[in-house]
């Protein structure tokens, strides 16, 4: 196809270099949902040369526009959110729909540029702008997930803010997508229709995320309050209502502040997520087994994990009986790092404990027999730690 | 009775030259050597399932005269087939040590020969060479079978060599 | 003054018994029957085992801490090397936990490309524990034939990957390579084969009266130990917990084929080689129907962003390897690279009831209990 070939005219060249810029500073602050929906509605805008001008300067605004305007869409995105929690249920059809619908979109350009021949290079420098901002947008949003969990390590419970800060990363996304589609639709861009629903759908897709950003928004006017907050206007998980199960269970046993966090982990299968307080963990480890209603009896996995300021250890339960899973966290320092035991419980523990020992330094008081297993005895360190200096070098 | 060595017919001239060599006992103990080379079973990890499947009855090492010994008096070679950590490096000198002479090393696998995939782990011995002198290096991840074979085919070309010349093999 | 040349000690006058002591035997690290780099030190009374005491290490690479510096794809040939015996489950473990963080959609052909190689892999490796179980053992002919028909399973991953052992195959969002042409027919030739080949195999070891009174009756623990010891695999279903992660957390594509779940009551030897047997017929029978179901196009990779980001949290998923459930928890800190990558292993959770169960056991019985367990030492040390 010649036209691939032929080098770009400086007119068209410059319309390309101005839409692109327009979109990939609107891109930018999305992510690959929202990327897409911007991607169909800019080339067909694109093909209509008269509109693109007008949409370029439009873009812009709106760019500019978002961030000042993010405080205030994000209360307008929790409402449109709790609206549209009733469509949550097609979250996650949506979500597996986004794949296909995806390819619709792609398909969409496809086609749309067949047409639109003398077009196809702009596209395709477009369609490149568009592929590049994708990726910057995927960067600009893990980014923003490491910036916001380094913030919110500050506030109360690290994993509840660690959820938060991913929430708030896809709020902030959603919540600029919604102005957006807002500004797109009154700037007159084609197929409102389309976009409507793409919109809808994205924004029903982060019907959970809209909501953390209100948990958000309450939880930075006041103390965190981790469980109804973040729940509330959440499209519910299934296992929403286990979560509560466990949490009033432990709570009506050993008190409220047992629970240092407690949340549904929808990263991992929505497997309901506690974390434990270090002191009383061995208390609520035989509780969680021997109550007939948790009845936890089969350890799954027992491991050490390093974070730079604390040092955690995960735990992860299944119930036979309920057939329902459970994951179990508790913290302790690097300096002084002692979880209780389990082992007298579950004795699967017992080289798991051991490993963790051997590999992180925690230690286990009440296991029996605690010592190295995966490394020689006489090795010094611990290698999974951070910090970790081999102490043979030249070996 | 008198041997004439000056006249002998053509028919048995050829009889004797089928049937009568001339060699030294070097080269003889080195052919003998080579051909029945008794390995120590020493896998170690993935490249044992290649070992093992080479023992096996596509790849037969057995044609070779190639024995499987679990006992280190029992063995020629070693063939230190998968990753040596630092925890088993000692007893690997250990057995080296009980293998009674001539005894010779292959390093199979890449694990075995200089640290492979896990060079950068903190506690893998990167190569069996700094442990024990090793004589044929099999490169692979695991190394097919087939290059197992060209291994041990290498290793019995530079036992019959050493034996023949005397000299030490530095590339062969 | 008795002589009994069986003691290690002479007797003392003054009692009419024997004084026997205590003996510390050492059976590896290198020994053919460990099963690979494993040591075991047991404390005998004659031929009467009073504890054994398992260490292990020997093979401890480091894959988690190398993990910490390597991005997700880089990642996948490690996982090959763990348990190396049947790679493409730690494969798909791996990618299994990537793709559930990301939310990815993997098409159609690539599950089924997926499935197939794993039910392949699950025959490969039973075949491998049994050849090497009898093996250990004292039958020295089953080797031969179970390493002769793998020969056939690894020619087909060879055409499919390129590699025989250490695949490297799965990717996170699909595979890396596609079937060439005439594999699937190949494929489904070899499961014809194998079904009748199985009954050769039954028919040569299973009945044989020697085999029976070698296995039956040792090795013996009941459901609650088994749970209590985290078992999972074989060694749960032996106890007769019908628990098998294909069919009750289902994961690829797994619950559109039908297989059964075989699970046996005694809990000993005899009852997990009868059910690892039983799952090779089982595999078989899935491959069977998911060769016949191959969609005949499609994508092997599904959309995935260039660079590997799952989003900053913590996944932890879990799924049946032949050995039992193999699980891989991440740590993700939203970068390519993992924060923390940890494998639950089978072989050395498995591996905790030994000392269990070889407490009272004769000298001779260690060997056949060790390898029911079907451990594999890569995996135990990982």
């Amino acid at each position: 196809m010649s036209d691939e070939k032929r080098k770009p005219t400086p007119e068209e060249k410059a319309a390309a270099a101005a839409e692109a810029r327009a979109k990939a500073e609107a891109l930018r602050k999305l992510r690959e949902q929202e990327a897409q929906v911007s991607q169909e509605a800019s080339p067909v805008e694109a093909s209509q040369e008269p509109q693109e001008k007008a949409s370029a300067p439009e873009a812009k605004p709106v760019s500019e526009m978002t961030p000042e305007e993010k405080a205030a869409a994000k209360k307008a995105a929790a409402a449109e959110a709790i609206a549209k929690a009733k469509a949550a249920k097609e979250a996650k059809e949506a979500a597996e729909a986004e794949a296909p619908v995806a390819e619709q979109q792609s398909e969409a350009v496809a086609t749309s540029a067949k047409p639109v021949s003398e077009m196809t290079p702009e596209e395709k420098a477009a369609a490149k702008k568009a592929a590049a901002a994708e990726a910057l947008a995927k960067a600009k949003a893990a980014k923003e997930a490491k910036e916001a969990a380094e913030n919110g390590a500050n506030s109360a419970s690290d994993a509840d803010a660690k959820a938060k800060a991913a929430a708030a990363a896809k709020a902030k996304a959603a919540a600029a997508a919604a102005a957006k589609a807002k500004a797109a639709r009154e700037a007159g861009g084609d197929e409102s229709g389309d976009d409507d629903a793409k919109a809808k759908a994205a924004a029903a897709a982060k019907a959970k995320a809209a909501a953390a950003a209100a948990a958000k928004a309450k939880a930075a006017q006041a103390t965190g309050d981790e469980t109804p907050a973040e729940e509330a206007p959440k499209a519910p998980s299934k296992n929403q209502p286990y979560l509560d199960k466990y949490v009033s269970r432990i709570s009506e046993a050993f008190g409220q502040e047992v629970i240092e966090a407690s949340y549904i982990n929808e990263l991992s299968k929505e497997v309901p997520t506690l974390t434990i307080q270090n002191e009383r963990w061995h208390q609520v480890a035989q509780f969680l087994r021997d109550d007939e209603q948790l009845s936890f009896e089969y350890l799954s996995d027992l491991h050490g994990v390093d974070y730079e300021d604390r040092l955690e250890v995960y735990y992860h339960f299944y119930s036979y009986k309920n057939r329902q899973s459970l994951a179990v966290k508790v913290k302790t320092s690097r300096e002084e790092s002692k979880v209780a035991s389990v082992m007298d419980l579950w004795h699967g523990a017992n080289w798991n404990e051991r490993e963790t020992f051997d590999l992180l330094g925690i230690h286990f008081p009440g296991h029996k027999d605690l010592r190295r297993i995966l490394l020689p005895d006489d090795w010094v360190g611990y290698p999974l730690r951070k910090d970790y200096v081999q102490y043979d070098e030249e070996v | 009775m008198e041997l004439d060595l000056t006249s002998i017919a053509p028919e048995l001239q050829e009889e004797l030259n089928r049937n009568v060599m001339f060699t030294t006992l070097e080269t003889v103990k080195g052919w003998v050597r080579s051909n029945s080379l008794w390995p120590l079973t020493f896998g170690l990890a993935c490249c044992a399932i290649e070992m093992m499947g080479t023992g096996g009855a596509r790849y037969d090492l057995d044609r070779f005269g190639v024995i499987f010994r679990a006992s280190p008096r029992q063995s020629d070679v070693m063939i230190v087939a998968g990753t040596v950590t630092k925890k088993m490096a000692p007893l690997l000198r250990r057995l080296y040590d009980q293998m009674p002479e001539p005894k010779w090393v292959i390093a199979m696998g890449s694990c075995a020969t200089a640290g492979g995939p896990y060079v950068r782990s903190y506690s893998v011995v990167k190569g069996v060479d700094q442990i024990v002198p090793v004589d044929v290096y099999i490169p692979g991840c695991p190394p097919n079978p087939a290059a197992l074979i060209y291994g041990i085919n290498k290793l019995q070309e530079k036992i019959r060599y050493e034996a023949k010349t005397g000299k030490q093999v530095t590339n062969l | 003054m008795n002589h009994n040349i069986l003691t290690t000690h002479v007797d003392t006058s003054s009692e009419t018994g024997l004084r026997t002591e205590e003996m510390l035997l050492n059976v590896g690290p290198q020994h053919p029957s460990t099963h690979g780099v494993f040591r075991l030190v047991v404390k005998i009374d004659g031929e009467t085992i009073k504890e054994a005491i398992p260490v292990m290490g020997y093979l401890h690479r480091g894959t988690e801490k190398l993990a910490e510096n390597l991005t997700y794809t880089q990642i996948i040939p490690y996982t090959d090397r763990m348990d190396y015996v049947s790679a493409m489950t730690n494969n798909y473990v791996l990618c299994h936990a990537v793709e559930t963080m990301m939310g990815l959609e993997i098409p159609e052909r690539a599950q089924f490309l997926r499935l197939i190689a794993m039910e392949l892999n699950r025959v490969a490796s039973h075949l491998v524990w049994w050849g090497t179980y009898l093996l250990d053992i004292g039958a020295m002919g089953p080797f031969l034939y179970a390493f002769r028909d793998r020969e056939t399973i690894l020619d087909l991953f060879n055409e499919l990957c390129g590699a025989r052992m250490t695949f490297n195959y799965m990717r996170v969002g699909g595979v890396k390579w596609d079937a060439p042409p005439g594999w699937i027919d190949k494929a489904k030739e070899f499961v014809q084969y194998m079904k009748k080949e199985l009954n050769n195999y039954h028919q040569l070891v299973t009945g044989n009266e020697i085999f029976i009174n070698r296995l039956r009756g040792i090795g013996k623990f009941d459901t609650k130990t088994a749970l209590d010891y985290s078992l999972s695999g074989v060694m749960l279903r032996s106890t007769g917990v019908k628990w098998d992660l294909r069919k009750d957390e289902p994961y690829c594509i797994y619950d559109r084929f039908e297989f059964d779940v075989p699970t046996a009551t005694e809990g000993d030897c005899m009852a997990r080689y009868h059910l690892r047997m039983a799952e090779i017929e089982q595999s078989l029978r899935i491959l069977e129907q998911a060769l016949e179901q191959f969609p005949s196009e499609g994508e092997v990779m599904g959309k995935v962003p260039r660079v590997i980001r799952p989003p900053a949290g913590e996944a932890y998923v879990r799924i049946e390897s032949p050995r039992g459930e193999i699980g891989c928890y991440i740590a993700s800190q939203g970068k390519d690279k993992p924060w923390r990558l940890k494998f639950r292993r089978p072989s050395f959770t498995n591996l905790q009831i030994l000392p269990k169960l070889l407490q009272g056991e004769n000298l001779a019985n260690m060997v056949a209990i060790l390898g029911s367990i079907d451990i594999v030492l890569g995996e135990v040390d990982c």
